[in-house]
């Protein structure tokens, strides 16, 4: 049997001890402390799209679950609620079914929250970030609509572009599409199929203002053209590395949200999440203005030393582990 | 036949896509940021040979194909059927044109081929890379050319043609790698 070995070379096991303490070092300048929180906790995210592995955690009661976490936002934010001030983490992240050349099941992430800003000034943070750890001198910043006019010539806020015109076009550009695509999928399969190969090219670049039906937990805001949701994700040579938020301060509009979610597990044939009520109670007694931003570390190590999948990233990849 | 979702998708297995059965041969999963996941697989179609690339909904599944390969013997043929045989069981498989296809122009009695069996019955058949055949015609060679250049056609006894060097001689058996339909020594003799 020789995948005892390592899936990662000796090098780069080396380059990650580098990158963490490079990571640190960042914070640690900007007077941004670093936290640990529960990975197996008793509450989840209800996101439709997010799969989570449940873990049976109570001898008594084999039906009592505890849930990996599929990221440390909902504990951290309830460090935040009690004031602990900006604050960063990095910790292992799980997601269940997420496995492929860009995706682990275990993985590592890099999150973190720096009251007062809005995310704008986040954007810029992680930009001095990737760009400090990648040699890169610059970047770009499109919103969601200007990046679809850009390279598919749709404008997103065109009342005639509908779910139906959006497939349309989804179909002339792929082929045969996936039988029942929302609206989001469709536009999650031109970014995913189409719009990501394009900015490959491109370096670093922030796409933002994203549709309000893709909020997830970011604050909604008035622009010229309309309501986006003040979210952002980052792409690095046309690699999604992180996702950010204005966040979500508002506690009816994040009960909201996740009732929303839980509508879409029903009509999906999911399984219903039970709403994380330490959260809600930390959010309604106040979470500070704040913005937070979650990056894959081991995707930004693959940009760093040049390899194209993560394996190669990780000491023992899903199947070595 | 059980059915596959797209997290069980890997290499070799076997599908069916639009009433076709398919054998995967790559399957990729993305998924940008937030939002729908997707499969992007790649797919031979097993009837036409042809390759699609199709995506999927992460989580939407396939129905398994009946599909397997076996390594069969060549019997004979009465002019629309082949027939292969099990040379375990000496279960016979009468595999049509289609099946065939251009493989006809390799088949040997008691020779094995890969033969892929689709509810049953044969769907296609892959020769050996290296067959050795006799060759039934072909011109007298020119004495002194045996060193370099020159080919001519030649005959088999499969009814192939393929070109061998002018020094081969009619009632040879030689050599040929079926994936390139080309000459490549004359059959050791054992």
């Amino acid at each position: 049997m020789s995948d005892w070995r390592p899936s990662a070379s000796l090098d780069t096991i080396a380059a990650r001890a580098k990158l963490l303490h490079q990571l640190r070092a960042f914070f640690a300048v900007r007077g941004v402390m670093e936290v640990e929180t529960p990975l197996l906790a008793q509450a989840t995210v209800p996101d439709p799209n997010l799969e989570v592995f449940a873990v049976s955690a109570d001898v008594t009661d084999a039906s009592l679950y505890r849930f990996l976490q599929t990221s440390p936002e909902f504990a951290m934010k309830r460090l935040l609620a009690a004031g602990s001030g900006d604050i960063f983490q990095i910790s292992k992240a799980f997601r269940k079914e997420e496995s492929g050349r860009h995706h682990n099941p275990e993985f590592s992430l890099l999150e973190w929250y720096r009251v007062d800003w809005d995310h704008r000034m986040l954007i810029r943070e992680v930009a001095e970030l990737v760009c400090e750890v990648l040699g890169r001198t610059g970047w770009q910043v499109w919103t969601y609509r200007a990046l679809f006019q850009e390279h598919l010539s749709i404008d997103l806020f065109d009342p005639n572009m509908g779910h139906r015109q959006l497939a349309d076009i989804a179909q002339q550009r792929i082929g045969d599409l996936p039988l029942g695509l929302d609206y989001d999928a469709t536009l999650a399969l031109l970014m995913s199929h189409c719009i990501e190969p394009a900015i490959s090219d491109w370096g670093v670049v922030f796409v933002t203002e994203f549709p309000v039906s893709q909020a997830a937990l970011a604050r909604t805001m008035a622009v010229d053209s309309g309501t986006v949701a003040a979210r952002f994700e980052c792409y690095i040579d046309g690699r999604e590395v992180a996702n950010g938020y204005w966040e979500q301060c508002d506690v009816a509009g994040l009960t909201a949200q996740f009732l929303a979610d839980n509508e879409q597990r029903q009509q999906r044939g999911l399984p219903l999440r039970e709403l994380d009520q330490r959260l809600l109670a930390a959010q309604a007694e106040g979470l500070p203005d704040c913005a937070g931003v979650a990056l894959g570390v081991d995707r930004l190590l693959a940009l760093q030393i040049g390899v194209s999948t993560l394996a190669e990233t990780l000491s023992f990849d899903w199947h070595r582990a | 036949m059980a059915n596959f979702s797209t997290n069980e998708f890997k290499s070799g297995l076997k599908v069916m896509l639009d009433g076709d059965p398919c054998s995967i041969l790559e399957n990729e999963f993305v998924k940008p940021g937030k939002g729908q996941a997707f499969n992007r697989v790649k797919l031979r179609n097993l009837k036409s040979g042809r390759v699609w690339e199709r995506t999927f909904k992460s989580g939407d599944s396939l129905e398994g194909a009946d599909v397997m390969d076996m390594t069969l013997e060549y019997s004979y043929t009465d002019g629309e059927f082949w027939y292969f045989m099990d040379p375990a069981s000496y279960e016979q498989f009468g595999a049509d044109r289609d099946a065939v296809g251009e493989t006809a122009k390799w088949l040997k009695e008691q020779e094995q081929y890969e033969v892929t069996l689709y509810n049953g019955a044969p769907l296609a058949i892959t020769p050996p890379n290296f067959i050795e055949l006799a060759i039934t015609e072909t011109d007298p060679g020119l004495k002194g050319d045996t060193a370099q250049g020159g080919s001519k056609p030649a005959t088999l006894s499969t009814g192939a043609v393929v070109r061998v060097p002018l020094f081969i001689t009619e009632g040879e058996v030689i050599r040929i790698d079926t994936r390139s339909g080309e000459y490549v020594s004359r059959a050791s003799r054992s």
